[in-house]
């Protein structure tokens, strides 16, 4: 199976063959991605990424891959950015930048700006996030992690907290988890629990799922608690707020009745969801999921790109 | 005043059973331009032998091809086409959803990326059976009452 030339708009464009080829993948480019070995793999090969939004850690992870595979990068961002949406089409930019470059990273924020990029160029795109739509390469470096870590993902119980209502990561990333048969267990304040089309998915899909709303209970159960960002303009008022941002503050005491090898995960950046001193347990896994996009983006463009 | 005076048709289309006060949002989709002149009939709120209102259009000389026809199920889901000839019916069928909709109706998401300037035409695919749903193929996001955004 080859992944040459493709585009990566959405996770549910992957099947579940070309996930773990992308996943293997990754496992293989670690070490050059610590900078460990040397891969000139790309060289030659010039990425465009265009960040028509900010996101610093999406966007350096991009160019950091692409240089340790031997690539170069040209790249849109901040100001520039903005004043292109203004002045011209995305269809536009999308057809200049394919001149200048081999592969595009887009993250945008309107949702489809992804697709519609990969309808206008001959080169391949990888969404980078387009507004609150998909976000793939969060999800591959998520699904990525949880594998190094505890191998067979079926076999996982996989907790999902925090804001479930907006947060588009967790969105994909259960859709993903449900294909691959893990259990997962839900767990947010109900004003931001899941989203019905996201159940309805997962129904339809027979994936094993329970929706809580304390989150200490589920703490004992489960091989991974993967939480994410609470932002305050979700709630009404701040004594609303401080409520939930308190009862969803995971700390080191917490998992004390955690199973030793459990992981807790988070996209970053975080706000108050992990207090710092998990950092020091050996359950933290964020920081190793950060450094994840590396090698999985590595991965991405070597398929994508060559054989 | 039931009895609706229009000629009958000796060649041409007939659709019956347009949902009441729609037959003027169904023109645009029948690509007839403006060179069209041979003969077009609307009757509007008429009322059924089930005594319910209804539109009908009449185009005489032009038979509409079946795939075209698919498209007014976005409006008007009930609609029926008859084919005439020489004053008869050789070909009746109901309007059927078709699996992809083009440049008919508008993407709910206002932030998405097809309801600003860009130089496409919206693009709806079907993403569930029974109740039939539709996605955006660019957004992805699941349509709901289609009818209310006819471009
Ligand atoms: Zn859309």
């Amino acid at each position: 199976m080859s992944l040459k030339g493709r585009d990566i708009v959405a996770i549910t464009d992957l099947d579940m063959d070309e996930i773990e080829t992308i996943l293997n993948e990754a496992q293989k480019m670690v070490p050059a991605a610590r900078g460990e070995v040397k891969n000139d793999s790309l060289s030659g090969m010039i990425l465009a990424a265009l960040f028509f939004e900010a996101s610093t850690r999406t966007r350096l992870s991009f160019e950091t891959a692409m240089h340790r595979l031997g690539g170069d990068v040209i790249t849109i961002a901040g100001q520039e950015g903005s004043s292109l949406i203004k002045g011209e089409t995305l269809a536009d930019t999308i057809r200049m930048a394919e001149g200048y470059s081999d592969i595009i990273a887009i993250r945008h924020p309107k949702e489809g700006a992804a697709r519609l990029s990969a309808t206008f160029s001959k080169i391949p795109v990888i969404n980078g996030g387009d507004g609150a739509g998909q976000h793939p390469t969060q999800t591959l470096l998520d699904l990525f992690t949880i594998k190094q870590n505890l191998g067979d993902i079926s076999k996982l119980h996989v907790t999902i907290g925090g804001d479930l209502k907006y947060g588009r990561t967790t969105h994909s990333l259960s859709l993903a988890l449900g294909r691959m048969g893990a259990r997962m267990t839900f767990v947010a304040p109900k004003r931001i629990q899941m989203v019905d089309h996201i159940l309805d998915d997962l129904n339809r899909m027979d994936a094993s799922f329970d929706v809580v709303y304390d989150i200490k209970e589920t703490i004992p159960d489960t091989d991974v608690l993967y939480m994410t960002r609470i932002q305050k303009e979700r709630f009404p008022d701040e004594e609303e707020y401080m409520k939930v941002a308190g009862a969803f503050r995971i700390t080191a005491e917490m998992l004390e009745p955690a199973k030793k090898k459990m992981i807790v995960m988070h996209p970053l950046p975080r706000i108050d969801e992990i207090h710092h001193s998990v950092d020091a347990t050996p359950h933290a896994r964020y920081f190793q999921q950060a450094f994840n996009g590396v090698p999985v983006r590595m991965a991405l463009l070597h398929l994508l790109l060559e054989d | 005043m039931k009895d609706v005076k229009i000629t009958p048709l000796r060649n041409g289309t007939v659709i019956d059973h347009i949902k009441p006060g729609m037959a003027l949002k169904i023109l645009p989709l029948l690509n007839i331009d403006q060179d069209y002149s041979t003969g077009l009939s609307i009757a509007m709120y008429v009322q059924s032998k089930k005594h319910q209102l209804k539109d009908i259009v009449k185009i005489e000389d032009k038979e509409l091809h079946h795939k075209e026809m698919n498209r007014l199920a976005v409006i008007t889901p009930n609609a029926t086409i008859s084919i005439i000839r020489d004053f008869k019916v050789v070909k009746k069928f109901k309007v059927k959803l078709p699996k992809v909709i083009e440049g008919i109706v508008r993407c709910e998401n206002i932030n998405c990326i097809t309801n600003g300037k860009e130089p496409v035409v919206s693009k709806l695919v079907r993403a569930q059976e029974d109740p039939v749903k539709f996605k955006c193929y660019y957004c992805g996001r699941i349509q709901n009452m289609l009818e209310k955004r006819i471009i």
